[in-house]
């Protein structure tokens, strides 16, 4: 939330100032500030509709901002992409694509390949370093249509592994996978946090998300908080967030409830 | 048999188009080859990201780019049919583009009413043409006719020592190319589509990368720098091209078909795509060969033979596909014969 900006700003990975998105005719975001540090796991929460992807999206490029500037270590996006990852929701691709996982792996090395050049035997080492770190490996030449969604969220991650990005921004990881899919991937997010990444992930499940994440951003079209994750996580903040949704309320009050305890 | 299907002569159909026929039924073959090739190559990426319709609206809206092009150079060359076909490729995906951002419209309508009004103007500014000496008819335009590739050969004269030289070659011996001293290249149209047919594959090779993930994953694709805006329309020009060049033989409706049908043949037998590309262009191989017999058993037009050929075989792949064929689904695994693995994977849903 600090409004000043640093004066070099090469050690911070993400700083957004007063940034307005939207689709055609319909803004989403308004006049977001945010400056996130180093090594953080940072759990983006709010409503249906809250701009949520949205956020991520502009903060690459992917939905042009109408206004506000957006830095990634201290220089535009553009000029940084390399040190960025990007896990888009599991629902955005086809899955009957005719593409093996590995084939999907080595996409998260494109970045670095560059134009016109093909992949080098040191991509797909890499690539399968990715997927045996997420325990794919063994379904590296597997057509993506045969795999379960826990099964794709992994093989996704791997991509993003493969990106060996320095800052992530993740959609939805969480959406529709397994309890141990689940276990596995934040353990990997923790596992990137100790390297010292900055992760920013989008999260749609209260109670977890309380145990997951360092920091909480708050968002409903605005910021509503950022900080770290007790001193964000009340139940004013999230009646503020969510407004008067009563579903959600009520599970508001049992997450809070179970903080209390 | 009756009147309407000849019988079936094994000698007539089978034989004498390669014995007596050659030079016909060779160019015929290769040119329909060349296109279907061509075709089914950036067709696959057409099915991929779900754009059937854009290849069928993009054969028909090149008509006003073609007679523009004509009415501007007063020729049929290359050059400026190719330019023509381009800009109205480019026109048509901004204009559909266009009105399926800026209205409510759907983008099926908007395709519908692009396509549609510029075929319209294609063929009002084609009936300015005809008063020219060269002429450029609907007729033409509409269904082609690839049994005149072969009437137009490009030929060169030989000097002694060239002729010695040629003679020795086993492939070029044959009365196919040396006719006295005079040595046939090959029809032009077949020389134009095999360099856009060339032209083709060597783009889908050097830019496979980045054809494979704006196709899977354009929110990726965009974040690593990968236009997908650029890379859609590059595609877009490239199936102008394709489609003009294929016109002349197979015209703006046959096309469509060329388009489609190997890429749908070749998405049922294939999980790769490289092994996709590879069933494409055998696809495209078997249904200008079978066309061609088909066209001579039924006295039919070959172009129009070609594309049963090849929807015949869409059905062979249909019913004998090893994933998802009928054969499999009628006599194949039941459900009490799926492995454990596969019951897992059902159990905890996709």
């Amino acid at each position: 939330m600090t409004d000043s900006p640093a004066t070099n700003g090469e050690d911070i990975p993400l700083e957004i100032h007063d940034l307005t998105a939207g689709y055609y005719k319909k803004p989403v975001l308004w006049g977001i500030d945010l400056q996130v540090p180093k090594g953080k796991l940072v759990g983006i929460v709010g409503p249906n509709g809250a701009g949520k992807s949205t956020l991520i999206k502009a903060i690459m490029g992917l939905v042009p901002p109408s206004s506000g500037w957006v830095k990634i270590f201290g220089k535009p996006y553009q000029e940084n992409r390399r040190r960025v990852g990007y896990v888009p929701q599991r629902e955005s691709v086809d899955w009957d694509f005719p593409v093996t996982v590995m084939d999907v792996v080595m996409m998260g090395r494109y970045g670095h390949i560059g134009w016109f050049k093909r992949p080098k035997k040191a991509d797909r080492e890499i690539a399968r370093d990715c997927l045996d770190k997420v325990k794919m490996l063994p379904f590296a030449k597997r057509q993506i249509s045969n795999l379960s969604g826990g099964q794709q969220q992994r093989v996704f991650l791997a991509r993003a592994l493969a990106q060996e990005s320095d800052i992530y921004f993740m959609d939805e990881p969480f959406a529709g996978v397994d309890a141990a899919t689940e276990t596995a991937i934040i353990a990997l997010l923790h596992e990137l946090r100790e390297k010292g990444k900055t992760l920013l992930v989008v999260h749609h499940d209260l109670p977890t998300a309380r145990n997951y994440f360092d920091q909480l951003l708050l968002l409903n079209m605005r910021v509503v908080a950022y900080g770290e994750t007790e001193e964000v996580f009340t139940y004013e903040l999230l009646q503020k967030t969510y407004g008067g949704r009563l579903t959600i309320l009520s599970e508001v009050a049992d997450a809070v409830g179970q903080r209390a305890k | 048999m009756n009147d309407f299907i000849p019988a079936f002569e094994w000698q007539r159909v089978m034989v004498e188009p390669w014995a007596e026929n050659l030079s016909t039924t060779f160019w015929i073959v290769l040119m329909g080859f060349l296109i279907t090739a061509a075709c089914g190559l950036i067709g696959n990426y057409l099915i991929l990201r779900r754009m059937a319709l854009v290849g069928d609206a993009i054969s028909h809206s090149v008509l006003p780019g073609l007679a523009i092009a004509f009415l501007l150079s007063h020729s049929l060359n290359t050059v400026p049919m190719f330019i023509g076909a381009l800009g109205a490729g480019i026109v048509t995906t901004v204009m559909i583009e266009l009105i399926h951002k800026k209205t409510r419209v759907k983008q099926d309508s908007a395709i519908g009413i692009t396509f549609s009004t510029l075929f319209a103007i294609g063929v009002i500014l084609i009936s300015f043409g005809q008063t020219d000496a060269v002429d450029l008819d609907t007729e033409c335009v509409l269904y082609g006719e690839i049994a005149f590739v072969p009437l137009d050969l490009v030929k060169t004269e030989l000097g002694p020592g060239m002729l010695s030289v040629v003679e020795k070659i086993p492939g070029l011996n044959s009365e196919l190319f040396l006719d006295g001293n005079m040595l046939t290249i090959a029809p032009p149209s077949v020389i134009r589509m095999a360099v856009v047919t060339g032209v083709t594959l060597l783009l889908i090779l050097v830019f496979y990368k980045e054809l494979l993930v704006t196709s899977f994953d354009s929110g990726l694709s965009s974040s690593l720098g990968i236009n997908a805006t650029v890379v859609h329309y590059a595609l877009m020009g490239m199936l102008s091209v394709i489609i003009v060049s294929a016109f002349e033989a197979v015209g703006a409706i046959l096309v469509i078909a060329m388009l489609i049908l190997p890429g749908a043949t070749s998405s049922l037998l294939a999980y790769r795509l490289p092994t996709m590309f590879g069933i494409t262009v055998v696809h495209a191989l078997l249904s200008a060969v079978g066309g061609i017999h088909l066209a001579t058993w039924l006295n039919c037009s070959p172009a129009g033979a070609m594309v049963v050929a090849g929807s015949a075989l869409f059905a062979l792949a249909w019913i004998f596909s090893p994933s998802q064929g009928l054969l499999l689904r009628w006599f194949g695994r039941e459900l009490d014969k799926l492995d454990e693995e596969e019951i897992e994977r059902l159990v905890k849903g996709t």
